[in-house]
C-alpha cells in the first residue's frame, strides 16, 4: 500500500474510474449512419443524430450485444430488463438537448477486474456498473476566431460508460485498471481502446482519508485524463493538492476538476453548487430494452480466452512466472506471438526471449508487436536453434542483432558466419589445455583457492572459439581438468 | 349534380370510379374553396401546385388500373407532419423556415395510397391548445357560427390543436384531414366542428417524422366528415414502423368492412364519473340522448366506474410538459430554424427560443422542466406515472363487463377567441373527457350527434380496448346513423 506523506501523517487515496468505451460496431446506437473515425466532418450524420424534427431513436442490436459481451467479460451481472433515460442539458454540440443514455437500470450491473500490479501480485476492483450511452458531437474552437464550429460525426456514437467500485488505492493500481481494462475491451473485440483517438476516455474520481480512516473522504471528479500517464499524472497531482488542502485547515470541495495536459494540473470546472440537473427520466421514445437470455448464453459461448484465463494457462502450460504471463497477456497480439514462439519449444525461455529481446528491440525502434521486423515464426526458430544446442544463448543475442539488421532467418546466418555451437568434447578439450598451458601461473594461484580464475578461464576458452563453445560443456570439462 | 366539395371520401371514390369527374377537377374545386375560405386561416402553408400535379398523377393511376385506396382524395395535412420540400412549421414561429428533406411515415403512407395534399393546415404551436389560438401564423376560425347572434358578430374557435385540420373538413374545404392527438386535440376539434375525428390506439400509426408534443401521448388520426371515411383514412394510415420503437407489429384489421354492422349485444359502458361540475347540460342531455340512440339499436347500455378520473387532468398536466421540455430543447437555433444572435452561447439560446416559442408553449417548457427537476421529480413526474398506470387499470376493468364506453367528446360547445385565452385552467378543461384516453394509449372516436341550443355542434366519444378500433367503427357507425347529423356551417365551400 502506497500513501501521500503529509506535514501531519500519512494519506491514503481512495480512487474511483469512470472509463467511456466507445462501442466497436458499424453504425450509431440509435441510428443508421456509420460510426468510423476519421470522416470528413459532418460527413457521418443521419437526419436522427442531427435531431430533425420529428425523428426517433431506434436500438442498435449490434450495441446492445457489445455491451453484454462486455459485461460477460467483466464477470458482470447482466441485466435481462434495462431501461433508456434522457439526460438533458444544453450544448451546441449534443442536438437532441439530451443525451440518451441508462440512468437507474442499466444494461449491466456489478462486475470485477483483477489487477496484475509489478511486483507480481494481483488484486480484484469491483465494477459497479455498465451503461450504454451516446457520445455528442465534438465543438471546434480554432476553426474560426470567433465562431465555433461543430462536427456531429461523433454524435450519436454508442459509448459504455464502465464505472469502477472506488477500491483503488494508487496511481499505479488506476493504472493498472486501465491497462487490464483495455486488454479485456481488446480481447473481446467491444472496444479499440485507443485513448489517443479518444475511442476510450477516463475520468478519475478522488478522496483522500488519513491512513487507517473508514470512512471516505469528499472526492473531486477529475474528468477528460486522455491517456494512462496522464491518468497517473493527474491523481499525483489532485492527492497532493488535496492533502494540502486538509493539511492547512481546508476542506474539499466536491466539484469537477478538468485535467490541464499542458500545464500538469488539475483545475477547477464547475462546484456541485453549478452542476447542470440532468432532469433524467426514461426515455418515452424507446421501450425498456429487454433482453432474452438465449441471446446473452449464445454471446457467452463465443466468448474468447480472457487476459486472466490465459495467464493461468500461460503459467501451468508453459511453466511461465505470473508477472512474465501477465506481461505478455496484456496485449493479445503479444500473447498470441508469444505462444507461436513457444509452439513444441521451452515455453518459458521463449517467453525470456519476447520479454526481454523482442520488446527491448521494438522499444528501441519504436515498432510494436504487430509491426515487429522479425515474424514470431523467426523468432521461434532462433529459440529453437538455442534448445537444440545448435547455439548458444550468448550466441543467439548476435544472430537477433543480425536478424533485425537483414531480416535473414537465423539458420541462415548461423550457417553463413558459422556460428553454430562447439559440443565437441574433443575440440573444447583441446582449446581449454592449450589456454591452461599458456596460463601456469593462474592455474597455480586458482590452485590455491582464488576461484575467481575460474572465469578468466572461461573468458579465454570462449574468445579462442569465437564464443561458439557450448558453455555447460565448458565449464564441465574445465572443472574437471581444474580439480 | 351534387358539389364536388359536398361528397365524402366513400362518394368521391365510387365517382371516380364511375368516372363521373376526375381527381383533377376534385382537386380543382377544393382549391378553390380554399382561396374563398382564406378568411378561416385554416392553412399555414397552401400547396395547391402539388395538390395539382399529385391529382394529375393520380387520374393517370386510376386511367391505368392501378388507383390506390385514396386515390385523387384531396386533404389537409396536419403542419406537424414533415413533409419533404414543403415547409413544416408546427405552427412555431422557431420553425417558420424549416423545410424537411424528409417526409413522415404516415403522409408517405396517403400518398402512397394517392391522396393529394392540399396544404399544411393550421394547429396550435407544437399542438399546445384547444383553441387553435396558439399558432404562431394566427388562429383557424371555426365556419360555423351559431343561432346566438352574440356569437353570430364574433369568431369562433375551432378547437384544438388541431384547429386547421378540422375547420378545413367542416367547411369543405378538405376531404379529410390528418391530425394529431396529444390530450384531445383530434377529438375536441371535431366535436366543437361537427366532424368525425379518431384517435387511434397508440402505437397504431408511426410517430416517424410527425414533430413530437409529448412522446408517450402523441398519436395520429384523421378527421373527416364520416365515420366511412376515418376507416378509410385510417386503414390507409396504420401500421408498424421499424423507425418507431413505440410503434405495435400487430396486424391492422379492415375497419371499412367493421362498418354498418349491428350493434344487437354490444354493451356500452356510461363512466359515471364523466358527470361533472360545471358541464353545460346539454352536454348532458346529448349524452343521454346517444345513449339511448344505441340502445335503440340494440346495444345494451350500462353505468361503468373509472373511479381515477379526476386526476387524469392534473397527471396529463405533469407528464405532457415533462416529455414536451425534452422534446422541444432540440430547437435550440444551431442546427436549423430561427437563430437569434447572441453574445454567448447561452445567451443565443435563451434570445432564440425566447423569441420562436409562444407563450404557452414557453409555459409548458416550464412545466416541465420544474417536475423534472432534482427534488421534484418523485412528487411530480414520478407520482403522476403511478396515477398513470391506475387510470389505465381502470380502463382494463371497465372493460370487463364492456366493450365500448360512451361520453361526450367536450365539455360544451366552440366559444369565442379570446375567450379563455388568459385562463389556462380553464382552457385545459376542454380535454377533460379526452386526456384519460392519451394516458391509457386506448383508441376514441369523436362523432357529431347534435347541435346545442346555440346551434353549435356536438359531438359524443366512444372509447375501445387497445388495438381493437373495429367495435368502436361499428359503433360510431350505428351512432352516426341514428343521429343523422346533416348540419352544415354556413362558411362551406
Amino acid at each position: 500500500m502506497t500513501y501521500v506523506q503529509g506535514t501531519t501523517g500519512e494519506w491514503e487515496m481512495v480512487i474511483g474510474l469512470e472509463v467511456h468505451a466507445q462501442v466497436i460496431s458499424n453504425s450509431k446506437l440509435f441510428s443508421g449512419a456509420s460510426a468510423t473515425f476519421g470522416a470528413a466532418p459532418n460527413a457521418q450524420v443521419s437526419i436522427v443524430d442531427a435531431a430533425m424534427p420529428g425523428m426517433l431513436p431506434v436500438i442498435n442490436e449490434k450495441c446492445v450485444e457489445q455491451a453484454v459481451r462486455t459485461g460477460l467479460g467483466l464477470k458482470a451481472q447482466i441485466n435481462l430488463t434495462s431501461v433508456f433515460d434522457r439526460k438533458n442539458y444544453f450544448y451546441a454540440d449534443l442536438p437532441q438537448g439530451y443525451q440518451i443514455s441508462q440512468f437507474t437500470q442499466p444494461i449491466v450491473g456489478k462486475g470485477e477486474i483483477l489487477l496484475d500490479l509489478a511486483d507480481g501480485s494481483t488484486r480484484t476492483v469491483g465494477i459497479t456498473r455498465l451503461h450504454l450511452e451516446q457520445d455528442a458531437g465534438k465543438s471546434m474552437h480554432d476553426q474560426s476566431p470567433n465562431e465555433t464550429y461543430v462536427d456531429l460525426n461523433r454524435s450519436g456514437v454508442a459509448l459504455m460508460e464502465i464505472v469502477s467500485e472506488p477500491d483503488m488505492r494508487s496511481g499505479e493500481e488506476a493504472g493498472a485498471y486501465l491497462k487490464k481494462l483495455r486488454a479485456i475491451l481488446r480481447y473481446l473485440g467491444t472496444c479499440d481502446g485507443n485513448m489517443e483517438e479518444g475511442s476510450m476516455r477516463c475520468d478519475v474520481n478522488l478522496s483522500m482519508r488519513r491512513k487507517g480512516a473508514t470512512e471516505y473522504g469528499t472526492r473531486t471528479e477529475t474528468k477528460n485524463v486522455n491517456s494512462i500517464r496522464f491518468v497517473q499524472q493527474a491523481i499525483d497531482y489532485e492527492s497532493q493538492r488535496q492533502v494540502e488542502v486538509l493539511e492547512s485547515g481546508g476542506t474539499i470541495k466536491q466539484e469537477t476538476r478538468l485535467w490541464d495536459t499542458t500545464k500538469g494540473i488539475t483545475r477547477s470546472m464547475r462546484s456541485k453548487e453549478d452542476a447542470h440537473d440532468y432532469r433524467y427520466f426514461p426515455d418515452p421514445d424507446l421501450l425498456p430494452l429487454v433482453l432474452n437470455p438465449k441471446m446473452v448464453e449464445s454471446i457467452k459461448a463465443t466468448l474468447p480466452e480472457l487476459p486472466d484465463e490465459k495467464k493461468a494457462r500461460f503459467i501451468s502450460e508453459y511453466g511461465l512466472k505470473p508477472y512474465d504471463a501477465s506481461v505478455l497477456v496484456a496485449e493479445k497480439a503479444s500473447a498470441d506471438f508469444f505462444e507461436k514462439v513457444a509452439k513444441g519449444r521451452d515455453g518459458k525461455l521463449a517467453a525470456n526471449w519476447v520479454t526481454g529481446e523482442l520488446f527491448g528491440a521494438l522499444n528501441k525502434l519504436g515498432k510494436t508487436i504487430d509491426t515487429s521486423p522479425i515474424s514470431a515464426v523467426a523468432l521461434g526458430e532462433l529459440v529453437g536453434l538455442i534448445s537444440d544446442q545448435t547455439i548458444s544463448g550468448r550466441i543467439a543475442k548476435d544472430v537477433f542483432e543480425e536478424m533485425l539488421a537483414s531480416g535473414k532467418s537465423a539458420a541462415s546466418i548461423v550457417e553463413e558466419k558459422g556460428l553454430k555451437q562447439v559440443t565437441d568434447t574433443g575440440a573444447i578439450e583441446k582449446s581449454i589445455d592449450e589456454i591452461l598451458a599458456a596460463n601456469a601461473d593462474k592455474v597455480a594461484e586458482y590452485k590455491s583457492g582464488k576461484d575467481k580464475l575460474f572465469g578468466f578461464f572461461v573468458g579465454q576458452v570462449m574468445k579462442a572459439t569465437g564464443g561458439k563453445a557450448n558453455p555447460a560443456m565448458l565449464n564441465e570439462l574445465l572443472k574437471k581438468k581444474l580439480s | 349534380m351534387t358539389k364536388l366539395t359536398d361528397l365524402t371520401i366513400t362518394e368521391a371514390l365510387q365517382g371516380l370510379n364511375d368516372k363521373k369527374f376526375s381527381a383533377v377537377e376534385i382537386t380543382n374545386a377544393h382549391i378553390a374553396g380554399m382561396e374563398k375560405a382564406r378568411g378561416l386561416n385554416a392553412f399555414i402553408t397552401e400547396t395547391p401546385d402539388v395538390a395539382r400535379k399529385q391529382a394529375a398523377e393520380s387520374d393517370a393511376r386510376r386511367a391505368a388500373g392501378k388507383a390506390g385506396d385514396l386515390d385523387g382524395i384531396p386533404l389537409a395535412i396536419k403542419d406537424l407532419y414533415c413533409t419533404k420540400g414543403v415547409r413544416t412549421t408546427a405552427a412555431s414561429h422557431i420553425l417558420h423556415n424549416f423545410v424537411p428533406t424528409y417526409e413522415s411515415t404516415v403522409s408517405q403512407k396517403l400518398f402512397d395510397a394517392g391522396a393529394v395534399m392540399l396544404g399544411k393546415a393550421n394547429l396550435d404551436e407544437f399542438a399546445m391548445g384547444s383553441a387553435g389560438i396558439t399558432s404562431a401564423f394566427k388562429p383557424t376560425i371555426s365556419p360555423w357560427s351559431g343561432s346566438d347572434p352574440a356569437n353570430a358578430a364574433r369568431k369562433l374557435v375551432p378547437g384544438g390543436s388541431s384547429s386547421g385540420s378540422a375547420a378545413s373538413v367542416a367547411a369543405h374545404i378538405a376531404m379529410g384531414a390528418t391530425g394529431t392527438d396529444t390530450g384531445g386535440s383530434i377529438r375536441q376539434p371535431a366535436s366543437v366542428t361537427g366532424i368525425v375525428g379518431i384517435k387511434p390506439t397508440y402505437g397504431r400509426c408511426s410517430r416517424w417524422g410527425i414533430i413530437a408534443f409529448a412522446s408517450s401521448l402523441d398519436q395520429a388520426g384523421p378527421m373527416t366528415r364520416s365515420v366511412a371515411d376515418a376507416a378509410l383514412m385510417l386503414r390507409v394510415m396504420a401500421g408498424f414502423d421499424e423507425k418507431d420503437s413505440t410503434s405495435v407489429d400487430v396486424p391492422v384489421p379492415d375497419y371499412v368492412a367493421a362498418l354498418g354492422k349491428s350493434v344487437k349485444g354490444m354493451k356500452v359502458g356510461l363512466p359515471r364519473e364523466y358527470r361533472i361540475d360545471g358541464m353545460n347540460p346539454e352536454t348532458d342531455v346529448l349524452w343521454q340522448k346517444s345513449a339511448a340512440m344505441l340502445r335503440d339499436a340494440g346495444a345494451e347500455v350500462i353505468e361503468i366506474s373509472l373511479p381515477h378520473t379526476k386526476y387524469a387532468l392534473p397527471v396529463y398536466y405533469i407528464i405532457a410538459p415533462a416529455e414536451a421540455s425534452s422534446n422541444l430543447a432540440r430547437y435550440d437555433g444551431v442546427r436549423y430554424g430561427l437563430r437569434v444572435a447572441g453574445e454567448s452561447l447561452d445567451d443565443m439560446y435563451a434570445s432564440t427560443r425566447f423569441e420562436g416559442f409562444g407563450k404557452e408553449v414557453r409555459r409548458r417548457i416550464l412545466i416541465g422542466t420544474y417536475v423534472l427537476s432534482a427534488g421534484y421529480y418523485d412528487a411530480y413526474y414520478r407520482k403522476a406515472q403511478r396515477v398513470r398506470r391506475l387510470i389505465r387499470n381502470d380502463f382494463e376493468e371497465a372493460f370487463k363487463i364492456c366493450d365500448v364506453i360512451l361520453t361526450p367528446a367536450a365539455p360544451g360547445t366552440a366559444f369565442a377567441i379570446g375567450e379563455k385565452q388568459d385562463d389556462p385552467l380553464a382552457m385545459y378543461l376542454e380535454d377533460v373527457f379526452t386526456v384519460t384516453l392519451n394516458l391509457a394509449g386506448l383508441p376514441g372516436i369523436c362523432v357529431p350527434v347534435g347541435l346545442a341550443q346555440n346551434g353549435l355542434p356536438m359531438g359524443m366519444q366512444l372509447i375501445g380496448k387497445a388495438f381493437d378500433e373495429a367495435p368502436l367503427f361499428t359503433a360510431a357507425s350505428a351512432l352516426e346513423k341514428a343521429a343523422n347529423f346533416t348540419h352544415k356551417p354556413p362558411l362551406t365551400a
